[in-house]
């Protein structure tokens, strides 16, 4: 709790801050933006922590072994009380709370289960999987609701069967696992807290189950090597499914949703998409790019570190926002615009470093064919509503609509 | 001129495998790999792309 200031400090603005239009950088976002790549921002509770805004900086910054990501560490710093609480309450979270040399040995587990020729190999099923979401909403008729449709239930089905999850266990998940990454409000932190304790559980037995009777998914391929190898244990390993599997939920769903909005508002890129598909990769990077739905990283120095003629001291806590780096004027021309056409690929938006998003591209592969199967299918798509009338997630959560009702 | 993959250093993100996919490609456990014959590449402009995608700087440049 170093350096703090009263939060009506302007030189160290309330923060997060709260978007109006779900794809849009929050008003603030401006000022913060024109203070440089480092700046200070105040917390809820009163601590000043350092924000990354600038993209060079925040690419030397995110690979730097002395910014640590060890949630326990007794400087971390936290974007809301439910936040702080959650994690208190339990272990670290393996993988993105966790530094080398844990973090190297997890990631060296699973990566076998996310390759390049593992995505290529799941896109048929990913293409039924959406297929048959749009037969059943066409079927159900006008209008729908998006999320709880469509962008939910894929991503769901493609990580219980990349995880070996058996399908009739699913809908278990996409409540519990919504409560986990993306609930605000009174009494929410408690009901996360909860569901994430099902969860586990859940993914225990299941894995005890499978130590019997083996399948092939993901689950079962570290059953067989790592479990019985020794270089992990029951509870290890159920850690790791569990944050695989929420992880693999709430992001994509939420850029699915999002995705939707914004091609929708801006029919002229949605029209460029429509006139040639080959458009469409570049276009979900720059999706990613524009709407940065993980937009605050956190991270605390575990040793000094100088950089962009700065200190920052051990022990201090670093906001990264991949927002303000994906919409940098320096790295980018016109930072602002949505352009399907631009090579957004130096984003920040699966993150940077050692913990980089490792679902990356499977999420891409998943955004595509949502994408390309939901406008192919349903043209006449609309929302009967202006997106800054839609529900928003809580500032401190992952960024994205809490509700997408659609016509057609 | 010449290219290679700190695989030790390697975190299976793949970014060089989508960017010269000429070049790189991936092992059987997920690590960034050289293709047969692609160092003789290193000089691509993709390589170079490559090199700076690369969440942890694991493709080293040479000469
Ligand atoms: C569009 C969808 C997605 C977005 C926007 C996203 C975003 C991110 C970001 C920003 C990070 C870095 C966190 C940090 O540095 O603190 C991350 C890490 C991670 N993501 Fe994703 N992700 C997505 C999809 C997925 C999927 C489909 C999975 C599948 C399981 C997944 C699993 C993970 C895991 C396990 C980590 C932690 C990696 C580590 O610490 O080594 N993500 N993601
Ligand atoms: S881009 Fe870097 S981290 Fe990713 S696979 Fe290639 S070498 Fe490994």
């Amino acid at each position: 709790m170093q350096n703090t200031r009263p939060p009506e400090d302007t030189a160290a603005p309330a923060y997060p801050m709260t978007r109006a239009c779900p794809y849009q950088m929050p008003v603030g976002y401006e000022e913060l933006r024109e203070r440089g790549p480092l700046t200070k921002v105040t917390l809820y509770d009163g601590r000043q922590v350092w924000l990354v805004t600038g993209n060079e900086v925040g690419r030397a910054l995110f690979p730097d072994p002395r910014l640590s990501s060890d949630v326990l560490h007794p400087g971390f710093p936290f974007l809301a009380p439910r936040i702080a609480a959650q994690t208190q309450q339990r272990a670290a979270p393996p993988l993105v709370g966790v530094d080398d040399p844990q973090h190297g040995r997890q990631r060296r587990m699973v990566i076998p289960g996310f390759g390049i020729r593992r995505v290529a190999a799941l896109r048929p099923e990913i293409e039924r999987i959406a297929e048959g979401l749009v037969d059943e909403m066409l079927h159900r008729g006008s209008p729908a609701e998006l999320l709880s449709q469509y962008a939910l239930p894929l991503p769901s089905a493609v990580i219980c069967a990349l995880l070996g999850v058996p399908f009739e266990d699913r809908g278990y998940f996409d409540e519990r696992s919504r409560h986990v990454l993306s609930s605000s409000g009174e009494g929410e932190a408690e009901q996360a807290r909860k569901a994430f304790t099902e969860i586990l559980a859940y993914l225990y037995d299941l894995i005890a189950k499978k130590e019997k009777e083996p399948g092939d998914g993901l689950i079962d391929e570290l059953i067989a090597h790592q479990l019985a190898e020794g270089s992990v244990d029951h509870q290890e390993l159920a850690m790791i499914c569990s944050l695989l599997l929420v992880s693999g939920h709430e992001t994509t769903s939420n850029m699915i949703a999002l995705g939707t909005v914004t091609l929708l508002e801006h029919p002229d890129q949605l029209a460029l998409l429509r006139a040639d598909e080959s458009l469409l990769p570049g276009a979900v990077e720059e999706l990613m790019r524009f709407t940065s739905i993980g937009d605050v990283l956190m991270r605390v120095a575990a040793e000094d570190i100088e950089v962009a003629g700065h200190t920052i001291r051990a022990g201090d806590g670093v906001a990264m926002s991949t927002m303000l780096m994906n919409r940098d004027p320096r790295a980018w021309e016109d930072p602002d615009s949505f352009d399907v056409r631009r090579s957004a690929g130096r984003h920040v938006a699966f993150g940077y470093g050692i913990h980089q998003c490792i679902g990356q591209n499977l999420a891409r592969a998943e955004m595509e064919i949502a994408f390309r199967t939901l406008f192919r299918r349903i043209p006449g798509l609309r929302v009967p509503v202006r997106s800054d009338e839609l529900p928003l997630n809580a500032p401190y959560v992952l960024q994205g609509v809490a509700e997408l009702p659609v016509e057609w | 001129m010449g290219v290679s993959v700190a695989t030790d250093r390697c975190i299976g993100a793949a970014l060089c495998a989508m960017t010269a996919p000429e070049v790189f490609t991936q092992d059987d456990d997920g690590v960034g790999q050289l293709l047969p014959g692609g160092s003789e590449r290193a000089g691509d402009p993709s390589v170079k792309e490559a090199a700076r995608a690369c969440p942890v700087q694991a493709i080293i440049l040479h000469g």
